[in-house]
């Protein structure tokens, strides 16, 4: 079981020790010359507006707060998605009922929140 | 088993290292992305504890919820990104009788304690297995854990949209 991780450690450790050997290879091999156009910030071509450490709407954080809550329900879904396949067939509608049951008590919350306008985007 | 002692010390210093810097670092931008390798690496030690459901847990929620909430945070209040924080020694005292009082009591524990020492036993997969155990014995806790959440989603968005 624990031999099934390996393909993840070496994904997670072949991307860090590549991304650190290339940025710091850049840097060592590239030539350096510097000047005013090259050192300003780049922006799509524009010239930037203001800073770069302006605050940030509310709305932004209502979505990660109910991106959070859902995410959640993703965890307990998760085992139940796992399990279903080994159900056999008369449980299988019964598992799906209790998941939908799940589902649905978070739904209206889902449609709270949109009556209540929180998803809005103005 | 060298393997598995190897990646526990690994993930164990990572872990205490990248903690370390959460609490020393001047910038909050970097705590918080320290704090990235510390979830992460307990991530990694509940693999090896055989918990693996926790340990996708852990990332789905802690790496990828709490922390993104943190930076959010973070960047939703006024010129906290640029500022240095002084982590400086206030109420020396009471911190020290404190801090020796815990570690008193943790070592007291460590000793105390009689360990349950299994030999390693084969590792398997217990998502499948907490799936069935929630459909059957444990329904009724899985149900009202949808109310938690519903009562969380309803709390978040009185607080958002107060007026209307």
């Amino acid at each position: 079981m624990l031999e099934s991780y390996i393909p993840i450690m070496l994904v997670l450790s072949f991307a860090l020790i590549f991304a650190v050997v290339m940025i710091n290879l850049s840097s060592l091999l590239g030539p350096s010359k510097p000047d005013k156009e090259k050192l300003s910030t780049y922006e799509s071509g524009m010239e930037p507006i203001g800073t770069a450490r302006e605050r940030f709407s509310v709305k932004y954080y209502m979505v990660a707060v109910s991106f959070i809550l859902f995410d959640l329900e993703v965890v307990f879904l998760y085992p139940w998605a796992i399990s279903f396949i080994n159900f056999p067939k008369a449980e299988m509608v019964y598992s799906l009922i209790v998941a939908l049951i799940f589902i649905f008590i978070l739904f209206v919350g889902l449609i709270y929140e949109y009556k209540k306008g929180v998803l809005k985007w103005d | 088993m060298i393997y598995y002692t190897i990646l526990f010390y690994v993930f164990a210093v990572l872990a205490v290292a990248t903690a370390f810097y959460v609490v020393f670092a001047k910038n909050v931008i970097h705590s918080a992305f320290a704090l990235f390798g510390t979830l992460f690496a307990v991530a990694g030690l509940f693999v090896l504890l055989n918990a693996d459901f926790i340990a996708i847990t852990q990332i789905m929620v802690y790496v990828g919820g709490i922390l993104v909430l943190m930076i959010f945070g973070v960047m939703l209040t006024t010129k906290i990104a640029d500022i240095d924080i002084h982590t400086k020694n206030l109420n020396r005292i009471p911190a020290i009788l404190f801090s020796t009082g815990i570690t008193v009591i943790l070592i007291f524990i460590l000793f105390t304690t009689k360990w349950n020492i299994k030999p390693q036993v084969q590792n398997q997969e217990t998502v499948s297995q907490i799936g069935k155990l929630m459909l059957t014995t444990y329904l009724l806790p899985f149900e009202i854990a949808s109310i938690v959440l519903l009562v969380a989603l309803v709390g978040s968005a009185m607080y958002a949209r107060k007026t209307k």
